[in-house]
């Protein structure tokens, strides 16, 4: 069967779910981050495979690369933060930290 | 279906079972740097997913980028935020079972609407061979504003991540 574009819709949903599995069972802090980057990927696919077999323009393409340095951006940020968090509370479990002041 | 459809068709399962074990896998896992190798294998699925749709230079940046960059400081977060290698935090039984189903509601949603589109009405494909070459004059013609804020964008988090996370002694 020739692989279309509804094999990578249904890939980029699996892997989205599982995302959002990570983003809800994970403690640590770093965890959810990691979850966060499973979504960001699986929103890749779609725009690239959209790309490919709908498009026929490089939009998609492009926004995938805005995608890869939000992430980028959005990774450095939140593990500055979760020093931050770190050196107040001496942990990073996600549960902890219920107060804004340190 | 000819053999460079067979070996299409090859190519894309095993890079999507690398990507969706790898994901399920990072998910099953509960030592954090064990989850971010799980990641890297993720990471590497998409990539190649990447190249099977002709997205040469988007195959590149993820590799460099998420593989070489992100990758590396969520193992850096990992250790600069943990006293021990092996610590973990265990979910407990029924926030395991209420994400399972949430999570497989999502997953059942997403494919049914996704399967009830006939997406192959009015459909283009590009050209393979010229897809760097029109990325590079779309994004400083098209998205030439959006690309400068990104790079202001950048600018800032360099500055906002160095504040956040300077040496600072405890109040």
């Amino acid at each position: 069967m020739t692989i279309g574009l509804t094999h990578y819709l249904i890939l980029s949903a699996a892997i989205f779910s599982v995302g959002v599995l990570c983003m809800m069972l994970k403690r640590n802090a770093i965890g959810v981050l990691i979850g966060i980057e499973l979504l960001l990927n699986s929103a890749g696919i779609n725009f690239v495979a959209f790309s490919r077999y709908r498009t026929g323009a490089m939009d998609g393409q492009i926004i995938t690369v805005f995608v890869i340095l939000l992430a980028a951006a959005e990774a450095a940020v939140a593990i500055a933060i979760f020093m931050n968090y770190y050196n107040n509370h001496a942990t990073i479990d996600v549960d902890r930290g219920t107060a804004l002041r340190g | 279906m000819d053999i460079s459809d067979a070996f299409e068709a090859l190519m894309f399962y095993i890079f999507a079972a690398v990507a969706l074990i790898s994901a399920i896998g990072c998910v099953v896992s509960s030592n954090i740097v064990r989850t971010a190798m799980w990641l890297l294998g993720t990471l590497g699925g998409v990539a190649g997913l990447y190249f099977l749709l002709f997205a040469n230079l988007l195959a590149a940046i993820q590799l460099i980028v998420y593989a070489g960059g992100i990758l590396v400081l969520i193992i850096f977060g990992v250790m600069l935020t943990s006293k021990s290698p092996w610590q973990t935090f265990q979910p407990r039984r029924w926030e395991v079972v209420l994400a399972a189903v949430l999570s497989v509601l999502i997953f059942i949603g997403l494919s049914a609407t996704m399967l009830s589109v006939d997406w192959s009405e009015g459909a283009a494909t590009i050209d393979a061979n010229a897809t760097v070459a029109a990325i590079g004059k779309t994004l400083l013609t098209a998205y030439l504003v959006p690309f400068e804020v990104a790079s202001v964008l950048l600018l800032v988090v360099m500055i906002g991540a160095a504040y956040l996370a300077r040496a600072e002694k405890r109040t």
